[in-house]
């Protein structure tokens, strides 16, 4: 992966620009010995890795503010983190960056039931919000299967999706307002309690920068009360076109589930011999999860059932109890890490119309054949959103690259399908080369010239998003 | 007026534009002030380009008119799931609304508060910018973090920062009941803290309105025959002890009107819209006087009709929120001030959008 040649001047100056970041933040806050700054070189993308100049980690947002000042004037690039736990490589550092982590800004300032929202620090844990709201029954809807770890500000910059977004929607549809700390330090307000902001929708452009227009510190966001109920269903085919066709068939029949996920032969039989979670061994696998009263969920699953048998299905499980529900999402809930018992694996995020299911799979199976490396898909079908799961060994030479290839060829697939390059994970570096094959280059001239106004130093979040050879032109006229 | 019959017609007709351009879609909206320019039609981009109902997506030219659009979603039994509104009532316009201008204006109605807006269904755009560019953003699929998410801030821009060609759009399956409770003869305070309840219960309401009229509260369920039937009990038995039912089609006209605000049409005075945090709409009533309003999305949204001489704005004050200011009281600007930070930010990106300022000028400011 290529980045850009660290800038000498600032690396020579490390000195003095930590000096100056220590005037402003407490001692602990400030951490520039190389042995300690390794522990931001990469995220959860692995492969790439590099350590910072220097890592920085306020309390409040007035310390970003006072960071950014500093980083400001003294034209240091600035990378802001949450938990690290981005899959494109999103807050990988450069050299001669400060990486601007808001872990340590994890409070609740605010909690409103009658008015369904809550605000929060955007250090604080997806799965946290929900805790804070637990004791009235009340839950942050966007499920990423990260939300343990992850936090707000990464969700934010993401725009990240989970399982049951079919139903709630992604971050973007749950966010009602932010706190931001643009480069220079000014720190601007945007939307609120109320439901949408005047003017223009600059907080729907936020949502989804990839941290390239400002560090968001708080966020208001939408709470719901719980669903009274929830139940799966497992279907398995011997054939993966009739599943999708079973998908979309429930879907026109108006029946919203909130989730429906998609298990191909490979990750099936993986999961299988990880978990044994009694799944049949079968080409597709649906998991169909409705929810509402123990009523609701009967008339709903009577009705998905039924379409289900006109697809003749090998098998159909109805969850009985609490533990059989559980038994069904186990095999999902562990697929990445049944595949990972295996061998390496990279886990792409390309978006596919509903429609071009079969197909897509027929060409990722010719593909893997192509390259010799296995593939196995496990995905949130509702959507299109798939995630192949593309089997590499690390230590065998030349495997990373030809796994990239592979990964590349796949995302092309579906761009060309109809659908995009990432659904939730985001571009980061990984995906920034590959912008091309879905933009023109007006479009993306459009995107960058929407940074220039944000960040007219190209300072934030630098050789992320934009294929480097696009930004080349502004990323010099801002220096 | 120019209709440009193609995409490349329009991006033409605006590289050559010598001065100010006036976008229009239907021409059924006519908020902001008007300005002065030669008028540009999307109405010559019409039709559906693609429709997979298995897919819940529809893509459709920008000045397909509204109705077309819901035709075919009709015959599959889907629907725009936003319920944009019909300003032509209040606004006492005429015209053929089109799909376009329902997102340059974000329009959106009642389900609002469980769908969310036109902006949350909008999955992609293509569109002219004030340079003649066409350029794209987003796509046909539901799930899409590719770049930055310029599709939302196409929809609501009235025009400013580009002249859409193309829209597409998630749609949603109708469901097969509906019903609302209703409750007559109750103060904004009352209805207010009903709805709020009824919002924060698990029963997915769709609709949450009080009409300061008669002081009627609505509350909507919509699902399968069996859910509506469960909710409605469940809420009768508690948010909504004592409302009566409406069902069917009397329930849906019930959410047309208040999508079109018509308990307002006809009254003398301006027509404002205020968007604050819902428990503070029965305040917000008081310190405007209490006028004629609807109150959609659990008091979130205050249509209410005041004197031409009376400044909304400076009643807002100490409740935050802001008001639109969308028929008559011609001394105020329509749309609300921004702080001066995001100004600045709205004023870059039209610098960056329209270089030469030639789309609708003024109209958002
Ligand atoms: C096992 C696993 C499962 C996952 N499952 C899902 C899933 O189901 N759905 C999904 O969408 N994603 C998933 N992810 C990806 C990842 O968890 C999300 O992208 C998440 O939102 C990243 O949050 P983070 O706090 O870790 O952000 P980081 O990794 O720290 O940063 C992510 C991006 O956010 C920017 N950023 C961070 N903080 C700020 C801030 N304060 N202001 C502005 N920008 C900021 C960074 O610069 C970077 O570009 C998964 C990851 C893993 C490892």
């Amino acid at each position: 992966m290529q980045m850009p040649d660290p800038d000498r001047a600032i690396l020579a100056r490390k000195d003095r620009i930590v000096a100056r970041l220590r005037e402003v933040l407490p001692a602990d806050a400030v951490i520039s010995d190389e042995a300690e700054t390794r522990a931001y070189e990469c995220d959860a993308l692995t492969a790439y890795k590099c350590p910072p100049l220097a890592a920085v980690l306020p309390s409040s947002t007035q310390e970003v503010s006072a960071v950014l000042k500093v980083c400001h004037a003294e034209g240091v690039p600035v990378v802001p983190r949450g938990a690290g736990t981005s899959l494109a490589g999103g807050a990988m550092p450069t050299a001669d960056s400060v990486i601007l982590g808001v872990a340590r800004m994890n409070e609740v300032l605010e909690t409103d039931y009658a008015n369904r929202f809550i605000r929060v620090q955007t250090g604080r844990t997806n799965l946290s919000v929900s805790g804070a709201v637990e004791e009235r029954d009340f839950f942050y809807a966007p499920d990423p299967s990260s939300q343990l770890a992850c936090a707000i500000a990464g969700n934010i910059a993401m725009n990240s999706g989970g399982a049951h977004c079919l139903k709630y929607g992604v971050t973007t549809n749950n966010l009602l307002g932010v706190t931001m700390v643009m480069m220079d330090g000014a720190v601007v307000e945007i939307g609120g309690a109320h439901l949408d902001a005047a003017g223009l929708d600059l907080l729907g452009l936020i949502c989804g920068s990839e941290g390239q227009l400002g560090v968001v510190t708080e966020a208001t966001l939408r709470i719901l009360h719980k669903p009274e109920g929830a139940r799966p269903v497992l279907m398995g085919f011997d054939n993966n076109e009739v599943a999708g066709q079973c998908v979309s068939d429930i879907i026109k029949a108006g029946i919203l589930p909130v989730a429906i996920e998609f298990m191909d032969r490979p990750c099936i039989r993986a999961t299988e011999a990880f978990a044994g979670a009694g799944y049949p061994d079968c080409e597709a696998l649906l998991i169909v999860e409705v929810e509402g009263s123990e009523a609701e969920i009967d008339a709903q699953l009577e009705r998905i059932l039924a379409i289900a048998r006109t697809h003749n299905p090998m098998e159909l499980r109805e969850s009985t109890s609490a533990e059989e529900s559980a038994r069904i999402w186990l095999g999902r809930k562990s697929a990445f890490g049944a595949m990972g018992q295996i061998n390496d694996y990279m886990c792409l995020d390309g978006t596919i119309p509903v429609s071009q299911l079969p197909y897509v799979l027929r060409r990722i199976s010719e593909l893997s054949k192509d390259y010799g490396l296995d593939v196995g898909n496990v995905f949130h079908a509702g959507d299109g959103n798939m995630h192949p799961l593309i089997l590499f060994d690390a230590n065998k030479p030349g495997d990373l690259e030809k796994c990239e290839a592979m990964g590349a060829d796949i995302l092309r697939l579906c761009v060309e399908v109809g659908g995009c390059l990432t659904g939730e994970h985001g571009v980061g570096i990984e995906k920034r080369d590959l912008m091309v094959d879905q933009y023109a280059t007006e479009d993306l001239d459009i995107q960058m010239a929407v940074k220039d106004v944000f960040d007219p130093k190209w300072l934030l979040n630098p050789a992320k998003v934009f294929p480097l050879a696009s930004s080349a032109a502004r990323r010099m006229a801002a220096q | 007026m120019t209709i440009p019959k193609s995409e490349a017609e329009l991006a033409a007709v605006i590289a050559d534009a010598k001065g100010a351009l006036r976008i229009r879609g239907g021409g059924t909206r006519p908020v902001g002030k008007a300005g002065s320019g030669e008028v540009v039609c999307t109405q010559g981009l019409s039709g559906v380009m693609l429709y997979e109902p298995g897919a819940l997506t529809l893509v459709a030219q920008a000045g397909t008119p509204l109705t077309a659009v819901e035709d075919a979603l009709r015959a599959e039994n889907q629907r725009l799931a936003f319920e944009p509104m019909d300003h032509r009532a209040v606004l006492g316009t005429d015209g053929v609304p089109t799909i376009g201008g329902v997102v340059a204006a974000n329009a959106s109605g009642p389900r609002r508060i469980q769908v969310g807006a036109c902006r949350d269904s909008l999955l992609g755009v293509r569109f002219v910018d004030g340079a003649g560019r066409v350029i794209k953003n987003g796509g046909r699929v539901m799930k899409n973090v590719t770049g930055y998410d310029l599709v939302k801030l196409m929809a609501g821009s009235w025009g400013t920062l580009g002249v859409l060609s193309e829209v597409s759009l998630k749609v949603q399956a109708v469901p097969e009941a509906e019903a609302t409770l209703v409750a007559d003869g109750v103060s904004a305070k009352t209805a207010v803290s009903a709805l709020s309840a009824a919002l924060g219960s698990p029963y997915d309401v769709s609709g949450a309105a009080f009409i300061s009229d008669g002081g009627k509260a609505l509350v909507r369920v919509e699902g399968l025959a069996e859910s509506v039937a469960y909710r409605v009990r469940q809420l009768q038995a508690d948010a909504c002890a004592g409302w009566s039912v409406v069902e069917a089609d009397s329930s849906a006209t019930l959410w047309s009107d208040v999508r079109d605000v018509r308990p307002l049409i006809g009254r003398e005075g301006a027509v404002w819209r205020i968007s604050v945090k819902p428990s503070d709409a029965p305040n917000v009533l008081e310190k405007l006087g209490n006028p004629e309003a609807v109150c959609d999305w659990g008091g979130g949204l205050i249509w209410a009709v005041v004197s031409e001489t009376l400044n909304v704005r400076d009643q807002l004050a100490g409740f935050g929120g802001h008001a639109s200011l969308i028929k008559g009281g011609g001394a105020f600007s329509s749309f609300h001030p921004e702080p001066a930070p995001l100004a600045a930010i709205s004023k870059g990106l039209r610098a960056k959008f329209d270089p030469r300022g030639i789309l609708n000028p003024g109209l958002m400011a």
